[in-house]
């Protein structure tokens, strides 16, 4: 038996925040939505995460989303807090979030007045350049649920 | 040259130190370099060879009557002879030289498959297949209505032979076949199913892009049709690859892609194509690259594919039995022949997760589906670890490997 390394790796930790594993361990609103009125498909072809985002709007109000699919554990939790985050949003406030949390995950000097809540614990990934596609897809299936596009969404 | 250990008892060889890439620190560790299937380091004597060519010999090839250029074509001509002589092939006019083993597999499905495929015509794959040997497949019997027929796996990632021989029925143009699976490292039987696919005059297409850099090839004794490989799976520059073909095939052949170089004559009302194997060159090719693929050739001749054989096969088995004994380790392909790759899952931990931590300690290794999509399907997973085993490693390595497994595991606790 090998003796396991401390963990000394902050940036890991960083990653890996227990907020995060909770999500991937117990993906909240994981599942098809059988009322929804929107959905899109997400695909990140590097990792071969696949999700489908569900939503169920009226009148231009997310009465409730979910989602299903396969991915890491970055691609599940950042789904999963995206759907705990914008049921009952206005889409026009979705889609700014959007522009928000894909800013504040890709760019060192995004604006940082805006409270992002809960997803900051995905801030880690832009420590990590080729994971910041699998904290991003769920939002851009988003983007395409609302806006009702019908191919898949992708992070490239 | 390099400075090759005297061959030891244990099999192991020594060379990593010919390897520069090698000798560095990732995230404040030593580089563990597991990820020689998708692409192997190389050696210093590969980049000076063609850092040299480049200071002192670069012209255009077969153009020029000057100096440079006459120094250029002797090179890269020269590493066509030793392709040649690596594989054991008849001559140097079977030597096509591509930009990699999937240029080399789409130039047979669509100069030597698609003027002569007919609807209701069959090509027969198998399921282990690289994405390369898979797509082009797919379009060019799309393009002609031909049947593209697939040979199913077992559990352990090795081909149903018995129903392989069963699908190779007199309708069969092809059969294109891996000769080492990229994604398991199953090592197909294959002078055994060349030898089944002659008796039913089926031709074979080889996918030899992982079987090259672990073992010697004879191409006359495997008795293939053609055979692909690509330069940078065996040390070489990337952009460089080979396809073998018999001189009878490919004389009858069209060209590939119409340009310079592949021509005797061009005139207003038509062109005189040129002799094998130029004309399936159109256009500069890659000379530093070939000329550094020739170098890597010489690299591993003095070292001997034997050798290398024997150290990968002590090393893979220490990996195999290091990851079994890891708790909520899973090993994906454990066929009864195999070399130099391991895919595994560590309990329910997404491989991309695992890659990262990994990565973390220093140990670069691949995560995904490893363009074999339909492998993974089979086992019904999205993608797997591998850690793949060239020339340059120990068993320190497959230490370090095993250390930052159990590190991953204690992080998804």
């Amino acid at each position: 038996m090998n003796t396991v390394e401390a963990i000394d790796a902050d940036e890991l930790r960083d990653l890996y925040r227990e907020l995060i594993l909770d999500h991937a361990r117990k993906p909240r609103h994981f599942g098809k939505l059988e009322s929804a009125t929107h959905a899109a498909q997400g695909i990140n072809p590097l990792c071969g995460d696949k999700l489908h985002l569900y939503l169920q709007l009226e009148n231009d109000v997310i009465r409730d989303a979910s989602f299903e699919g396969s991915g890491c554990a970055i691609s599940v939790a950042s789904a999963s807090l995206l759907t705990d985050t914008v049921i009952g949003m206005k889409t026009d406030d979705a889609i700014h979030w959007f522009d928000q949390v894909t800013d504040r995950l890709t760019n060192e000097s995004a604006n940082s007045d805006f409270d992002i809540g809960k997803l900051q614990a995905l801030e880690g990934v832009r420590e990590f350049p080729s994971r910041v596609k699998c904290a991003t897809l769920a939002w851009h299936a988003l983007h395409s649920a609302i806006e009702q596009r019908s191919t898949p969404a992708s992070t490239e | 040259m390099s400075q090759v250990q005297p061959f030891t008892t244990n099999a192991l060889l020594d060379v990593s130190g010919d390897f520069p890439v090698l000798d560095q620190e990732v995230h404040g560790r030593p580089l563990v370099y597991l990820d020689s299937a998708a692409s192997a380091q190389q050696p210093a004597a590969v980049i000076d060879t063609v850092a040299a060519y480049h200071r002192n010999d670069h012209a255009n090839v077969h153009r020029g009557v000057h100096t440079l250029s006459e120094r250029a074509t002797e090179a890269y001509e020269g590493a066509r002879d030793k392709i040649q002589a690596f594989i054991n092939a008849n001559s140097r006019r079977e030597i096509v030289l591509t930009s990699g083993t999937t240029e080399s597999i789409n130039l047979v499905a669509q100069s030597y498959c698609r003027p002569q495929l007919k609807p209701g015509n069959k090509v027969l794959i198998t399921q282990l297949e690289h994405h390369s040997n898979f797509v082009p497949w797919q379009l060019v019997c799309e393009q002609t209505g031909a049947d593209l027929l697939i040979a199913p796996i077992d559990r352990r990632g090795q081909l149903d032979l018995e129903r392989l021989q069963e699908l190779m029925t007199e309708d069969v143009f092809l059969l294109a076949v891996g000769h080492v699976s990229n994604a398991l490292g199953t090592v197909n039987p294959i002078q055994d199913i060349v030898g089944w696919a002659k008796q039913r005059d089926i031709k074979v297409l080889v996918d030899g892009a992982q079987g090259v850099p672990h073992m010697a090839i004879d191409v006359a004794d495997i008795g293939c049709d053609f055979y692909a490989f690509s330069g940078h799976k065996m040390f070489g520059p990337t952009g460089t690859g080979v396809l073998y073909g018999r001189e009878a095939l490919l004389d009858d052949m069209p060209p590939w892609q119409g340009g310079g170089d592949m021509i005797l004559e061009v005139r207003l009302d038509g062109t005189v194509f040129n002799d094998l194997p130029y004309k399936f060159e159109a256009g500069t090719p890659n000379i530093s690259g070939v000329i550094g693929l020739g170098a890597a050739i010489d690299y591993l001749n003095a070292i001997g594919m034997d050798r290398i054989a024997a150290h990968e096969h002590v090393l893979l088995e220490y990996m195999m039995g290091k990851l079994s004994d890891v708790d909520g380790v899973r090993l994906i392909g454990t066929a009864e022949s195999k070399t130099s790759v391991q895919s595994f899952m560590l309990g329910d931990i997404h491989p991309h997760d695992l890659g990262t931590i990994l990565d973390h300690q220093g140990v670069a290794i691949r995560t995904g589906h490893h363009c074999a999509m339909p492998v993974m399907d089979f086992f019904e997973i999205p993608g797997t670890a591998r850690a793949s085993l060239a020339i340059y490693n120990s068993s320190d390595d497959v230490d370090r490997l095993i250390a930052a497994v159990e590190k991953a595991r204690h992080i998804f606790a």
